[in-house]
């Protein structure tokens, strides 16, 4: 989706250049929730204040939820077929597969030291051993990211 | 009272999901399947299927699904407003903060601490279900031809799983 937001937002409304495009991206990748919708709060928020946000977010949700409002109408009232059943037979572990995919190309791009080897060790031993939440596993690494960022700083912080 | 519920759950979910789309994923299942019951792991895979097919990102897809399949139309708008709030006040929030205090360390700490934690949950995720999808040697068949496209090639993942659906109709 960002290189159509991109586009929309830098080359045709010109909007924005670039570099902010950049600040906008940092902001959004860094907030909890979709990205494409972070980025239209921010750019909203930028251009108009809270007004801007209202429409931005509205443009940004509204085409999804029309569509499958509609889809899930349509899947609720009728029955499904046995082709429709074994169509999806076939698509669920191809769906399985995609989150695999997703989580080696994230892995492969952000476990690249021993500081991040060692916390998604961890996080493996947890989820895989104990029932939280993972909203308490993210939680935690967070804290932790933060105590290991003062730690680090005090030695060096001394003149 | 379901149409409170739904919100609240999905309030839940847009607020602790960093890294977007597929980082939502293990939040989804534990609150839709697992925590609340609502749908049965093979219809979170459907629906996941129906989100990923088609257009928008796959956060407001599902909420907007699995709102409607639980509530119509006002549980529908109540779970994509949900997902969404969280998004409405920290980006407001860090968008003030970023721009004044350039870029935020401790920010770029915590983060750098949760990435690789959701790269876990990712995988584990994936793992809770395809223990129940993948049962036979047709089923793993798709699955391990699909992670080899998706690895090795740059196939687009919608076709991929259309591919898959046509795969399903002749050999199931």
């Amino acid at each position: 989706m960002l290189p159509v937001i991109e586009r929309e937002i830098v080359h045709t409304r010109g909007w924005q250049s670039e570099q902010e495009f950049i600040d906008v991206l940092a902001v959004a990748q860094s907030s909890p929730g979709a990205i494409a919708i972070n980025t239209a709060i921010f750019t909203g928020y930028k251009l108009l204040g809270l007004p801007g946000v209202a429409v931005a977010t509205l443009g940004a949700v509204l085409p999804s939820f029309i569509i499958i409002t509609l889809l899930a109408a349509t899947l609720t009232a009728t029955t499904p077929g046995p082709i429709v059943l074994d169509f999806f037979k076939g698509i669920r572990p191809a769906v399985v597969a995609l989150i695999f995919a997703a989580a080696l190309t994230l892995g492969k791009k952000v476990l690249v030291d021993n500081f991040s080897m060692g916390l998604a060790a961890v996080a493996l031993l947890i989820s895989l051993n104990s029932n939280w939440h993972p909203a308490v596993i993210i939680a935690g690494a967070a804290l932790f990211g933060l105590v290991y960022h003062y730690r680090q700083r005090r030695p060096g912080t001394s003149p | 009272m379901i149409i409170w519920e739904l919100f609240v759950s999905f309030f839940r979910i847009g607020l602790f999901s960093f890294g977007g789309g597929y980082a939502m994923i293990p939040l989804i299942e534990r609150e839709v399947v697992r925590n609340q019951a609502w749908l049965t792991a093979q219809q979170f895979i459907d629906i996941l299927a129906v989100a990923e097919i088609t257009p928008g990102p796959i956060a407001i897809n599902s909420a907007t699904f699995v709102g409607y399949k639980m509530g119509g139309l006002f549980g529908g708008t109540a779970a994509t407003l949900g997902v969404v709030t969280p998004s409405l006040l920290t980006v407001m929030t860090f968008a003030f903060l970023f721009v004044r205090f350039n870029g935020a360390p401790q920010l770029k700490a915590a983060l750098a601490a949760v990435r690789p934690v959701v790269v876990v949950l990712i995988f584990s995720a994936a793992i809770s279900v395809g223990r129940l999808t993948i049962n036979d040697i047709r089923s793993a068949a798709i699955a391990v031809t699909v992670l080899i496209l998706m690895l090795r090639t740059k196939f687009n993942p919608i076709l991929l799983l259309l591919a898959a659906g046509l795969v399903g109709i002749i050999i199931f």
